[in-house]
């Protein structure tokens, strides 16, 4: 048996298993990266000054040819992204700042945002890319199997500061001590207000309190709207299955321990959480109307687009991540929009951080390049020339400009400092201000082996409680089962 | 045996052989292949079903623990019954829903050509768009609820309930039976017309000229496409996973659960492709089992020209 694993066997084990998915045309689940949602197609645009002065110190010097799992959108670069596929001007910017001080590196890009199969296919070639962009939620799995390598030597050989990244992102790319990844977007939630639908049911925005189970119910009963069986409005949405960990942090638990090795699904704090959560959902009347309106109807088809639920009235408020501030304030500028944090029971603000990261596959060719693109893409002044770059482009547009939110607390803190103001954030700077408060407070769950199939055996559990009527203790003390069985076996 | 009649014998087997040989070599292509791409891969998982293998560090063999497993997953009988249940109404669905409009064609003349296309066409629709399509076409307020709106009907919730979503999976797969339409098509124009000739004279009402002549007549396209139809329900996968696990999280995934995207979870998301190697073959042993039984029932049932029965 060869020590490497032979990119036949793939071909081989895809080819059966395409076999046994008939037409075998199985597209992928997405994997999606974390925050700094964007317009697409912006111009590419070649980093600022400031950007440049400071990646020059870099480390040592790097050369060679560096393959990039990520999508541009056009080549050679610099150029100008345009159409399906185009990466935003927040990252090539910073790809472009990238390739301007390193003139010696060749950089080339996949073209595509992380995949699995690809990415095991082309482990399996031993032909992976350099640095990857992956979901900070799902690296624990990858790290496990042996596919990441860690990044002290990078982070030493390079001086990289870890200090300047937030701690909870920095939390959910350490693995045994041991950092995987790069910090790159940080989404943190806060509650969204629709002012209209809470001034029409006689409330007011501070009416919406999580921290008060009892009182968000009643608020929930007033603002939802039903026509016999169908839901017309959506009163408070829990988020569910999404946002389970925050109920349950929000009632003094935590799905999985610190050190991502034990379940506490089976936790009754977790289980009262959901509980409660879920019959925010059944107030409707049946979880499958709320599920279906939230979905498909009016509004809610439309969540990216100028026609979304709070231009149409059709919810009162949901907790968010931040990133929905700038599709709000792309599509729909001048909707009144309130603020809240999202509270635990004890009256404090918490929030529940995702993103994304960058990494260095285990097999890559030219991992010193890999770890000078991390180091320099996610620098506070790389960052900068993004943010700046998407705030004239909105200017331009005469859009409101929401901030970029990073990994990166200094980069934050240039840019909501000089870039994010009344002026340019309009009604919704209030927001962008929480947002900032909070992003201090959130929390992330620690990776573990079996990330996904974690994350996939939780969120059954809570579709069993909305869908099957199975009680919540009953649903996550299965669920702890086979969850704690993912994790040993992925150990 | 005279040395004329061997030599006669020796020749004939050559000109044979010579034809094999020929048949042999058109046939070159598909079994290169065949074997590289279809039997190889499959002996290949047969040996990874015993391993633990996730495509980064090579297989461990761990003997039967994968198929141990298989019987304690308690998601493996929701697979299977998902699964189960969605053939047994996709495959009567599509027969009969077939059947009958490939009648309809027979008698619409020289429009038959532009109806052929017009069922056909959905099947060249890729599975994906067809999913897509039928998320904005079941939906609460979706074109099926507000038809069924008309008719005083409160049409159910297709997508988040899940007592609905199989059902509702099941009329998309219907969409795409034009296939089989042209099969039994063809098939009811080689039926001898003057068969039906005969039995009117004889005072054959039209269920028993349809029950003792076009069934047996159609019988062996009947079975062709029940086997075929089959397997196809038995592997359903990429319109549904474009449906219901496009996105990270869905409410009614359980409902939706078939075997093979469960099988493709395990093998992707879980990078346990030890374990999905098996599910495969498990598959693939009730695929040749259940058409093992079809084969053997059919021979009751099937009718081929120029049999004796």
């Amino acid at each position: 048996m060869s020590r490497r694993p032979a990119p036949l066997a793939l071909l081989i084990v895809s080819t059966l298993i395409a076999t046994a998915c008939g037409s075998g045309q199985g597209s992928s689940a997405p994997s999606t990266a974390g925050g700094g949602a964007s317009t697409p197609g912006g111009s590419a645009a070649t980093g600022s000054a400031e950007a440049s002065s400071s990646a020059a110190a870099s480390g040592k010097p790097v050369s060679g040819t560096l393959q990039v799992g990520a999508k541009y959108g056009c080549k050679p670069i610099p150029c100008k992204p345009e159409g399906e596929g185009a990466a935003d001007e927040i990252a090539t910017t910073r790809y472009d700042v990238f390739a301007k001080n390193h003139p010696d590196v060749t950089i080339e890009f996949t073209e595509s945002d992380f995949n699995a199969q690809q990415f095991l296919t082309a482990v399996a070639a031993g032909n992976p890319p350099d640095v990857i962009r992956m979901d900070r939620a799902i690296i624990g799995t990858y790290v496990a199997q042996g596919a990441l390598d860690p990044l002290d030597t990078c982070i030493s050989d390079f001086g990289i500061d870890m200090s300047q990244y937030r701690e909870p992102a920095v939390a959910a790319v350490t693995m045994d001590g041991k950092v995987y990844g790069i910090p790159e977007f940080y989404d943190s939630r806060i509650i969204l207000i629709n002012d209209s639908v809470v001034t029409d049911a006689g409330l007011k925005p501070e009416d919406i309190d999580t921290s008060n189970w009892d009182k968000l119910s009643e608020v929930n009963q007033k603002l939802l709207k039903k026509d016999g069986n169908k839901v017309t409005r959506i009163g408070f949405d829990p988020k569910l299955p999404e946002f389970l960990p925050l109920w349950a942090k929000a009632n003094g638990a935590s799905i999985i321990s610190d050190d991502g090795k034990t379940s506490q699904l089976e936790d009754p704090k977790v289980a009262e959480a959901l509980d409660y959560a879920a019959s925010l959902i059944k107030a409707h009347g049946s979880a499958a109307a709320f599920l279906d309106f939230r979905g498909n109807g009016p509004g809610g088809k439309d969540f990216f687009g100028p026609n979304n639920q709070f231009k149409e009235d059709t919810l009162g408020a949901m907790p968010m991540e931040q990133w929905y501030l700038n599709v709000l304030a792309s599509n729909t500028p001048d909707e009144k929009i309130d603020f809240q944090p999202f509270k635990d029971k004890t009256g404090n603000p918490i929030s529940f951080s995702g993103g994304s990261t960058w990494a260095i596959p285990s097999s890559a060719k030219n991992k010193d390049a890999a770890c000078a693109f991390m180091k320099e893409i996610t620098l506070p002044d790389t960052w900068f020339a993004a943010a700046k770059v998407r705030a004239d482009k909105r200017a331009a547009d005469k859009a409101p400009f929401t901030g970029v939110y990073t990994g990166n607390k200094l980069a934050d803190e240039k840019i909501f400092g000089e870039l994010v103001n009344e002026q340019t954030a309009g009604n919704y700077l209030p927001g962008v201000q929480l947002v900032q408060q909070t992003a201090d407070v959130a929390f992330s769950l620690p990776p573990n082996g079996a990330a996904e199939q974690f994350q996939s055996i939780w969120q059954d559990a809570v579709n069993r409680v909305l869908n099957e009527g199975v009680s919540a203790q009953d649903a996550l003390t299965q669920a702890d089962e086979e969850a704690q069985s993912a994790i040993d076996s992925a150990q | 045996m005279t040395a004329a009649t061997a030599n006669a014998s020796s020749r004939r087997r050559w000109r044979i052989s010579e034809q094999t040989r020929w048949a042999f070599i058109f046939l070159l292509p598909w079994i290169i292949g065949f074997v590289i791409f279809t039997a190889g891969p499959m002996l290949a998982t047969l040996f990874l079903s015993f391993t633990k293998y996730n495509v980064i560090r090579p297989p461990t063999l761990i003997g039967t623990e994968n198929y141990e497993h298989l019987l304690t997953d308690r998601r493996i009988p929701l697979a299977l019954g998902n699964t189960a249940f969605y053939a047994l109404i996709h495959v009567p669905g599509v027969i009969l829903i077939s059947l009958l409009l490939a009648m309809m064609l027979l008698r619409v003349g020289r429009l038959s050509g532009f109806f052929r296309t017009v069922f056909y066409l959905p099947s060249i629709t890729p599975s994906v768009a067809t999913g897509a399509l039928f998320l904005l076409l079941l939906a609460g307020n979706g074109l099926i609820n507000r038809a069924l709106g008309f008719v005083g009907i409160d049409g159910p919730n297709w997508l988040t309930d899940p007592d609905w979503v199989k059902p509702g999976i099941v009329m998309m797969s219907l969409w795409t039976l034009g296939s089989t339409v042209v099969i039994y098509f063809a098939a009811l124009k080689n039926v001898p017309l003057e068969l039906y000739e005969a039995a009117r004279i004889d005072g054959a009402n039209g269920w028993q000229s349809f029950r003792n002549i076009t069934l047996p007549f159609i019988s062996g396209a009947i079975f062709f496409t029940v086997i075929v139809n089959t397997i196809a329900a038995l592997q359903v996968f990429d319109a549904v996973f474009a449906m219901f696990f496009g996105s990270r999280s869905g409410p009614v995934q359980n409902s939706a659960l078939f075997y093979t995207i469960y099988l493709f979870q395990k093998a992707f998301r879980d990078l346990d492709f030890g374990y999905a190697s098996a599910m495969a073959w498990i598959l693939f042993l009730i695929i040749l089992v259940i058409t093992l039984i079809q084969v053997r029932v059919s021979r009751r049932f099937v009718f081929y020209a120029g049999d004796e029965k």
